[in-house]
């Protein structure tokens, strides 16, 4: 089982191959998603004394607006045609957004899971103070499509798990199946029967599940 | 059969005592309530003991809802680590009883997942258990194709430490067999399972390659001590290098994989020819750079080295399929 120059015909990746393709994914990032911050790479202190580094990626303190326009919105449409009415949920919405919006701040790290062999997203969102936000609030956060296919679906969904090295709780996206989607796409991708390049994994990786959190992947990190 | 039987049976009635007292700041009684005295299997889990320990304060508590946590010395205590592995971590010199602290408030979600009793509990055990056949198997087929009331009665037998139970279910789990050549036993699970096993075995049958479900612990300490006793308390768990790593359980021809290559295959800095378990001098004096093994607990047990590996698997690991290695190490000075 070649480590760095293939990926592993049934959709996984080995630690070694991990290392590779979070350096590529983060270069890719870099150059063509320069609306967001770079992914940096995270060493794991008590291996460096390893000559193979082991690491995770992290992108943090990106900040989503929360607010409350969209679902007064709707709200009000709900309400009557009595113009009164409606002037009054109009107030109300305006009042509500004052003291609700508020910017929310989160965090993504890609680990590698050696039992599966496959990566992980963990995330976490808090509150300029620092406040952990609750799974609730961050749903709220989440892009419409993907609240309903966590609720619907049962290829993916999130849980609270200790962080595997911070000794804190993060959240966990759990897409089930992970070497079959990645297996589907490699497939699909790959006009001449090889196998996709290393490099790209967590790039193809990414732009499925980053979706689910609203982070997009620009088509150019994906040639 | 009959050895890794004895075996089993010793883990699974593997018990620490405990003496729990309520934290100060909840004690709205006068007197104090005493602290409960309670066995806690090994093999379980902390939360499952609330129903033996609430009986002893429930009339010293101040109003409101419980979310009830431990902590041994200040730390809080991660409720889905067995308790055993808690113990043999967290207690260099082993403590008997073992003395927590149990809260009814103020549950520390900052630091602690949230437990919601029972059911996080079997949550966890079941994708624990997932993920161990994962490792062995290659998928966790063999979990998701039990009937739910098949993993409620697994769930069941362990939460009771009900063995004969549990080795009744065992087949119908359908795990994959881990290699002993060791002891003559037949496999615990149907024959089907040897196909669809983590193990690759070659055209001679030899078994070349297998992963293990291992949950390394790793406590590091900075200075050389004589007695357990001298070691340290910790303050924090990030003093503690934890890693959920498969082992990779190489067969070579002729050559017994030991517990000591299972170690050094996860914890490479502190290998070599010449790595030891207890203070010997190095010739050359390399001993001040590189780090060293000083302990290595499983079930209670400080384990020699020498031990071949799959014994050690197959005895002493966890209803889960997770075998769950504390070690204490001197760090290597940098």
């Amino acid at each position: 089982m070649d480590s760095a120059g293939e990926v592993v015909n049934d959709g996984k990746i080995t630690l070694e191959g991990f290392t590779v393709a979070a350096r590529a994914f983060a270069d890719k990032w870099k150059r063509h998603n320069l609306s967001f911050p770079p992914w940096s790479w995270v060493p794991l202190i008590n291996r460096t004394l390893l000559k193979k580094e082991e690491g995770y990626l992290s992108l943090e303190k990106i900040i989503i607006l929360s607010s409350v326009d969209e679902s007064a919105e709707e709200e009000s449409l709900d309400v009557t045609a009595d113009w009164s009415e409606r002037e009054e949920s109009i107030d109300h919405t305006v009042l509500v957004q004052n003291v609700e919006d508020e910017a929310h701040y989160y965090d993504y790290h890609i680990v590698y899971s050696a039992s599966y062999m496959v990566p992980m997203l963990y995330f976490r969102g808090y509150s300029s103070d620092g406040r952990p936000l609750s799974l609730d609030v961050i749903k709220r956060d989440l892009p419409s499509s993907s609240v309903s296919l966590l609720l619907e679906s049962k290829w993916t969904f999130i849980t609270q798990e200790e962080h595997p090295y911070l000794n804190r709780p993060w959240f966990k996206l759990h897409p089930c199946g992970t070497e079959e989607w990645i297996k589907l796409l490699s497939e699909s991708s790959s006009s001449d029967g090889c196998q996709m390049p290393v490099e790209l994994y967590l790039v193809s990786w990414f732009s499925v599940v980053g979706q689910v959190v609203g982070l997009r992947t620009p088509l150019e990190m994906l040639i | 059969m009959a050895a890794n039987e004895e075996a089993m049976k010793y883990v699974w009635e593997g018990a620490i005592p405990l003496q729990i007292h309520l934290h100060k700041s909840e004690v709205a009684s006068h007197p104090a309530p005493p602290p409960a005295l309670v066995l806690a299997p090994r093999i379980g889990y902390l939360p499952l003991l609330v129903p033996l320990i609430k009986p002893y304060f429930k009339d010293s508590l101040p109003p409101g809802e419980d979310s009830i946590w431990f902590d041994y010395k200040g730390v809080p205590l991660k409720w889905y680590i067995p308790t055993g592995v808690l113990f043999d971590l967290l207690c260099a010199e082993p403590e008997r009883p073992w003395n927590l602290t149990i809260h009814f408030r103020g549950y520390p979600s900052n630091v602690l997942i949230p437990c919601e009793g029972e059911g996080s509990v079997k949550w966890n055990f079941v994708n624990s258990l997932k993920e161990a056949a994962y490792i062995i198997n290659g998928n966790c087929k063999n979990v998701m194709n039990m009937s739910q009331s098949d993993q409620e009665d697994l769930w069941t037998s362990v939460m009771n430490g009900d063995l004969d139970a549990y080795t009744r279910l065992l087949p119908r789990l359908k795990m994959g067999n881990i290699e002993d050549e060791f002891s003559r036993k037949e496999s615990l699970s149907s024959p089907q399972s040897r196909q669809g096993g983590g193990a690759e075995i070659d055209v001679a049958g030899q078994v070349k390659t297998a992963r293990i479900p291992v949950r390394l612990y790793v406590r590091s300490v900075s200075q050389n001590f004589e007695n357990l006793e001298d070691v340290p308390e910790i303050d924090t768990w990030d003093e503690i290098s934890y890693m959920n790593r498969p082992v990779e359980f190489l067969k070579e021809k002729g050559k017994c994989f030991t517990l000591r290559d299972a170690i050094e295959s996860l914890l490479p800095e502190y290998s070599g020819d010449r790595a030891q378990t207890s203070g010997e001098e190095e010739a050359d004096g390399s001993q001040e750079t590189r780090g060293e093994i000083k302990l290595v607990r499983i079930q209670g047990i400080e384990l020699k080295l020498e031990i071949p590996f799959s014994w050690v698997v197959n005895n002493l690991m966890n209803p889960e399929f997770y075998l769950h290695i504390s070690v204490l190490v001197k760090a290597p000075q940098r």
